[in-house]
């Protein structure tokens, strides 16, 4: 009946679904002596992550911390300088793996800006039919998929299928994402602040309807997004970055109910309270984080972090399992030379 | 009379030869001395153009303003030009969302500073600049000497908006209006300059509105919340018995949309549908299509703001009912 089936599930589900291994990307600075001034933003520095299938991994961090430059290494919508990816088994871009058009296959995107991710020159069947039929499918299949989509993200067919990006609303646009990013049947969707752009009213119809999707579709998600209350709400498994690096990884219950590293103290501390008789008194952390560009030597985070000892400025601290969770702070590691590290 | 600022009525609509928006459509709300009124609404409920209102920064040959704005008893809506020119900045200041297309690029921030200084209250050169370093010591600009010379491309996100407030509070204004002035920053930036806000308000016993889509924001710096909805407010409450009893249905359904701790595996109760279209003036209540509680009555005409108590004022036709009704 249709000849573009889903993707089969390959290693069972012990497999990672994506392995991602010490991705690196760093970005010239423009400028200086012929355009090249030697310096480089440092947006993603030796990150490896998993995610398993059908889990929802979270991603927090501010502007700057690099979140997004995963997001885009992780579909290859830029190329890594350093690292390697298998999905579910497969090397991608690897002689005897897979290709990078094959990875865009099963895994797709969702973008914030829910107008600049449409072409406003086609209608809303173009641009679902768009990609199925670049892979094949014929005509009338694709304009039954079409109409199985819209319907999947709880727009009208009838009503919605010839209209132009412009004729909707911006909850109604990214409902018209999602349901691109749904039209290849990919098994792990990117949401890069998918929801961050929408109104709270609106954004929670989109929530309520990506977890719908997810059970209905088995699907995986990488969530991105600033609000820690949303990814509290969606994810599984949360990963906080702060300038490049992972500062804390683990269940969602261990870095939100007992963080360990400072930044994620600081960062949970920093939610405005919903209790007008329990307001912040006190910012968690001062200042601005710093410019990726020169980072801090050691461990990212000293500049600002109350504990800061000399050890920080020397050693980049790794990433050590505590058992509930990953943190990178030498506080957590045995014999690091931190006054508050147990002695080994 | 102990009120600041009186806003009655008001009524702002934008016309241009192909379309007519009806922004605002009956506003009422006083601010006192020393208080901070939150706005609180999503886009397109007409809480930035009431806002902006209040200095008449709207195009003036394309809005067509109703109603009155008084500060201190000086109607502003007829003000003319120098009046006006001595209000803004001077009388009333706004911080706006991003500082860096506030401020103007070409010239340094300490330069800013000054010049309005100078202009509004006709100090030297040297005195404006004197001020100026004071004004970004007390925002607490680290190494302020310095940054006085610096241009706002040269600034952080957090330190353009302290400077921003610095530039506000140049003048000692009465009125301070703020227009989400902290949606483009970090988390934990936010919260130093939500604070900073809190403190010098204090400090300086300026009135505040303001202005956010945020509820945990208007949650800790507001001492009453006005929620707005379709260019009306429809509610207006201590900030207390607006999170802890919100008696209209569309603040209600905000407040349960809106995720935080504690909500992991409960389905959220979104609002269906989308806010209305304002190229009509509504002829009922707006909230009458997305309303779960909707009655004949709602789309008849337009449901005033009542007071239930405690200052608690709700545009609802189910005001006192509408407790039971949610329960049930």
């Amino acid at each position: 009946m249709d000849s573009l089936l889903p993707p089969a599930d390959r290693g069972g589900p012990a497999q990672p679904l994506l392995l991602a291994t010490g991705l690196r990307k760093h970005f010239p600075v423009p400028g200086g002596l012929l355009g090249r001034s030697g310096k480089v933003v440092r947006a993603v520095d030796d990150l490896s992550l998993s995610v398993a299938k059908g889990e929802t991994l979270g991603v927090v961090g501010e502007s700057g911390c690099g979140k997004s430059t995963v997001a885009r290494l992780l579909i290859r919508l830029i190329t890594p300088d350093r690292g390697t990816m298998v999905l579910d088994g497969d090397p991608v871009d690897e002689p005897h793996g897979i290709t990078v058009n094959e990875l865009r296959r099963q895994v797709q995107m969702v973008f914030q800006d829910s107008y600049a991710s449409l072409n406003p020159r086609l209608t809303i069947a173009e641009t679902l039919a768009f990609a199925p039929k670049a892979h094949g499918l014929p005509a009338s299949e694709a304009r039954d998929r079409v109409r199985d989509l819209l319907d999947k993200v709880g727009l009208d067919p009838a009503n919605y299928a010839e209209r132009y990006p412009h004729e909707l609303s911006g909850g109604q646009r990214q409902r018209v994402n999602i349901a691109r990013a749904l039209a290849l049947r990919p098994r792990l969707i990117i949401l890069d602040e998918a929801v961050s752009a929408l109104d709270k009213s609106v954004g929670a119809q989109v929530l309520n309807m990506l977890v719908d999707l997810k059970t209905e579709l088995g699907l995986t998600y990488i969530f991105i997004s600033h609000d820690l209350n949303i990814v509290q709400y969606l994810s599984d498994r949360v990963l906080v970055m702060y300038l490049g690096k992972i500062v804390e990884l683990g269940s969602v219950e261990a870095i939100y109910g007992n963080p360990q590293h400072p930044y994620t103290r600081a960062l949970l501390s920093a939610r405005p309270s919903m209790d007008p008789r329990k307001r912040t008194k006190e910012a968690p952390i001062q200042g601005d984080p710093p410019n990726p560009i020169d980072p801090p030597s050691g461990c990212r985070f000293r500049t600002r972090c109350p504990f800061a000892e000399d050890v920080c400025a020397r050693l980049e601290p790794p990433l050590a399992d505590t058992g509930a969770q990953a943190v990178a702070c030498h506080m957590r590691v045995a014999g690091s030379g931190h006054s508050k590290a147990a002695t080994p | 009379m102990s009120d600041l600022l009186q806003v009655r009525d008001l009524h702002v609509k934008f016309v241009t030869p192909d379309r007519k928006v009806n922004a605002v459509n009956g506003v009422s709300f006083d601010v006192k001395r020393g208080e901070t009124l939150g706005i609180l609404g999503e886009s397109g409920s007409g809480k930035s153009v009431t806002l902006r209102s209040i200095l008449r920064l709207h195009p003036e040959h394309r809005t067509r303003w109703g109603g009155s704005i008084k500060l201190e008893g000086d109607e502003i809506l007829t003000m003319g030009k120098s009046a006006l020119s001595d209000l803004r900045g001077h009388r009333v200041a706004m911080i706006f969302q991003e500082p860096a297309t506030a401020f103007d690029p070409v010239f340094t921030v300490g330069r800013q500073i000054a010049e309005t200084v100078r202009r509004h209250t006709g100090k030297g050169d040297a005195d404006s600049w004197k001020r100026a370093l004071e004004l970004l010591e007390m925002v607490r600009i680290p190494s302020p000497a310095l940054r006085l010379k610096a241009y706002p491309h040269e600034m952080s996100g957090g330190m353009r908006q302290r400077a921003m407030i610095a530039l506000a509070l140049s003048c000692n204004p009465a009125l301070l209006l703020a227009d989400e002035p902290t949606t483009a920053l970090d988390a934990t930036v936010q919260i130093q300059v939500l604070l900073l806000i809190r403190e010098l308000q204090r400090e300086f016993n300026v009135g505040v509105i303001f202005v956010t889509h945020d509820i945990g924001v208007a949650v800790e710096v507001s001492d009453r919340v006005g929620v707005m909805y379709g260019g009306k407010i429809v509610e207006l409450a201590p900030v207390e018995q607006m999170v802890d009893a919100p008696r209209h249905p569309y603040s209600r359904g905000l407040l349960a949309s809106t995720v935080h701790d504690g909500m992991r595996g409960q389905r959220l109760e979104a609002i269906p549908g989308a806010p209305p279209d304002l190229a009509e003036v509504p002829t009922g209540c707006s909230f009458a299509p997305r309303c779960k509680f909707v009655q004949p009555s709602c789309v008849a005409r337009p449901p005033d703001l009542r007071e239930v108590g405690g200052g608690h004022l709700v545009r609802c036709v189910l005001a006192d009912a509408v407790e039971t009704g949610v329960a049930a």
